[in-house]
């Protein structure tokens, strides 16, 4: 079943056109990685999929059961609660003032909010915020656990380490309860060995029922936990399919180590 | 031996460029000629001192500089733990204040203004602390805030107490206003279209003359009631005097403006720490850090801002009520740009978003100048250097460390490093 239909999408910035015209779907309870050289358009994509920017044509659509949502429709902030898709960042981007728990409970704001009556009630401490705090901080815990950073929940997120900030922020993408998340290069800066506890977290969230749509560098990471594959080049689609066919696929090959396929041709051919 | 002759040379070049600033200021001179032509004549050693003086001082502070003992963070987390203990200290003394033996109703008067400056600040510090968001135009509500009441009561005869929460609402509303345009300014933009707004209405003020007074303000504006008593200095049935069978004192009237100011500045104070604690003032928080994550975790970033504006505006437009009813007359001069700086350097000087360094700040700022009167024209020059050696010293303001609102174990205050100040 589908989760997100991706359908003619074309983003522009003036003369530049850094998406071409291009269509996939992810399938739900499954991990769809979005690859590409450097400039393919990648992270213009899950923009346009995020919201932070508005396509200049095309349509992407989300799909929760029988309902469907265009995306593209919806105002940037409702997303993430309508839309029900998370997402975390090339460079990360944390509270790094606020300590660790209080990350991950700003990203259960609404539902927060809306239990303290927008406000009203919870100052003169009325209303069920207690127990819709008690929650979150239960979820919050859930997450940390999982990701490993239940003794750090009260340092500031800025003094954790690199790799646990990786971490910290997919957990706080994962305490807004998404249906879809998308992570940008998760995995960019990570030693092996951080790179395969992420490999493990990342397959523990589709277990979850959390689909996953993913850009990443690290082949190691896209070949062994994805399973669809969808390859940009020049802000076009140059193959979509499962990762043994990707990893066969002469235009892939050629786009990524540069060659031009007239020329070189042989070369291209023999490096799968 | 080689840092010394480093220094010197530093210290030579620093005099240097103090020679030319002062090579026409100080050690050239006009004069009259008797036939009433104009003399130049030089000033070599005045001059002389000048640079010699700087060259001294820029020698001295590089010493310092390599002798000084190395910074102790230690030193921020005692002032900021020192707040458990010191703050309810302070609060007590506030309370009996007016009812210790010696005190003057000019002291009394002079709590009032410092306790309005700490509501002021508290206030501003929802914006620029909490939310990030750099108001320099903060003064348009306490005017909005003074203006209402003002109005109402002369137009419509209504009081204080009926007057206090229309002047709040009307200044949120203002707060709102303001709001939305800036909504997608930031830093150094938002700063200056907020500059413009207090100028905007202190100047439809100044020139609305049919409806405000003009230059020519508002006066026998009422002073508050106490359940309907008034503190009139006659006496009689219906006074606050004539009713307790005391003889009146302008110091009964003074003392309960005091309490009014101070349950105002607690209540600001009291709401501000609650909403800390709750979603809205986590968003808040979360906004002064990143708001392209907020956008990312679905909240809605106007709408926390606007919230941001009209709280901090609400409580701007109390604490003007109650400036006009203390005054019983107002005009546009009160509410110049420099009221706002005064209010934004008492929120940056305490340390944004800390609520005890506001009152520690209102203090140095309002306290110090009025203690120092006996130093005449030198007052405002050692307050001046007191504020940059602060600011030198302690550049994130008195207390820089934040709380976090919730924690699993222990909560561990963070350091000023890690805390963004805000991009507007």
């Amino acid at each position: 079943m589908t989760i997100l239909t991706v359908a003619n999408l074309t983003m522009r910035f003036g003369g530049l056109t850094a998406v071409n015209d291009v269509s996939f779907t992810a399938r739900q309870g499954e991990i769809t990685a979005i690859i590409g050289p450097n400039g393919a358009g990648k992270t213009t994509l899950f923009n346009c999929i995020t919201g932070f920017y508005k396509p200049s044509s095309g349509s992407i659509t989300v799909v929760h059961g029988s309902k469907n949502l265009r995306l593209d429709k919806l105002p940037g902030h409702s997303i993430a609660r309508k839309g029900r898709v998370a997402r975390t960042f090339q460079n990360i981007r944390l509270f790094s003032g606020m300590s660790v728990l209080e990350n991950l409970l700003v990203a259960q704001h609404n539902r927060l909010q809306a239990s303290t009556g927008f406000g009203v009630l919870g100052i003169l401490g009325l209303g069920g915020y207690r127990a819709a705090e008690r929650h979150a901080i239960e979820l919050a815990t859930h997450w940390l656990a999982q990701t490993g950073l239940l003794e750090r929940a009260d340092d500031p997120a800025g003094a954790l380490p690199y790799g646990a900030q990786r971490r910290l922020e997919i957990a706080r993408a994962m305490c807004t309860e998404p249906l879809l998340l998308c992570l940008d290069e998760p995995a960019a800066g990570l030693n092996p060995r951080e790179s395969s506890a992420l490999n493990d977290l990342l397959l523990s969230i589709r277990a979850g029922g959390t689909s996953l749509l993913l850009i990443e560098h690290d082949m190691g990471v896209v070949m062994k936990i994805s399973d669809h594959i969808v390859v940009l080049d020049h802000g076009t689609k140059i193959a979509d399919g499962k990762p043994a066919d990707i990893r066969s696929n002469t235009v892939v090959i050629s786009a990524y180590l540069g060659e031009d396929d007239e020329d070189d041709a042989p070369l291209a051919g023999a490096t799968p | 031996m080689s840092r010394l002759l480093r220094d010197v040379k530093d210290s030579g070049a620093v005099a240097f460029m103090a020679l030319l600033i002062f090579a026409p200021f100080l050690g050239l001179q006009l004069g009259d000629s008797d036939s009433g032509n104009l003399t130049l004549s030089t000033r070599p050693a005045l001059l002389a001192a000048a640079v010699g003086l700087t060259f001294a001082a820029r020698f001295c502070f590089l010493l310092w500089e390599a002798h000084r003992p190395p910074r102790i963070p230690a030193l921020s987390l005692g002032l900021a733990k020192s707040g458990k203990y010191a703050a309810p200290a302070l609060l007590i003394f506030a309370i009996v204040m007016p009812f210790l033996p010696g005190i003057k109703n000019a002291s009394i008067d002079l709590g009032v203004l410092i306790m309005t400056y700490v509501m002021l600040g508290w206030g501003l510090n929802i914006v620029v602390g909490l939310a990030g968001l750099l108001d320099l135009g903060y003064v348009a509500f306490y005017a909005v805030g003074a203006y209402s009441f003002g109005l109402l009561s002369t137009n419509f005869g209504l009081g204080f107490w009926e007057c206090l929460p229309l002047a709040g609402i009307l200044a949120a509303c203002w707060g709102v206003f303001l709001g939305f345009p800036v909504l997608r300014l930031r830093g150094d933009y938002l700063a200056i279209v907020t500059l413009a707004f207090g100028e905007i209405i202190r100047l439809v003020i100044t020139n609305w003359v049919s409806l405000t007074g003009g230059p020519n303000g508002i006066t026998d504006i009422p002073h508050p009631t106490l359940f309907g008593l008034k503190f009139s200095m006659a006496g009689g049935p219906g006074s606050f005097a004539g009713f307790f069978g005391i003889t009146p004192s302008p110091s009964q009237r003074i003392t309960y403006l005091y309490y009014i100011i101070l349950v105002l500045a607690l209540l600001t104070n009291w709401v501000t720490l609650r909403l800390r604690r709750q979603p809205l003032g986590r968003a808040w928080e979360a906004l002064r850090e990143d708001e392209t994550a907020c956008r990312s975790l679905g909240i809605n970033v106007r709408n926390t801002k606007l919230t941001a504006f009209a709280i901090g505006a609400m409580f701007g437009g109390f604490a003007g009520c109650f400036f006009a009813t203390r005054q019983a007359f107002i005009s546009p001069d009160s509410f110049t740009f420099m009221e706002s700086a005064t209010v934004l350097a008492i929120v940056v000087l305490g340390g944004a978003g800390s609520q005890f360094g506001v009152v520690l700040a209102a203090c140095v700022m309002i306290g110090v100048p009025e203690l120092l009167q006996g130093l005449q024209i030198y007052r405002m020059l050692i307050f001046g250097a007191a504020l940059v050696v602060i600011m030198i010293v302690r550049p994130r303001g008195f207390i820089s460390t934040r709380r976090p609102t919730v924690a699993l174990g222990k909560a561990k205050p963070i350091s000023a490093d890690l805390i963004a100040q805000g991009q507007g």
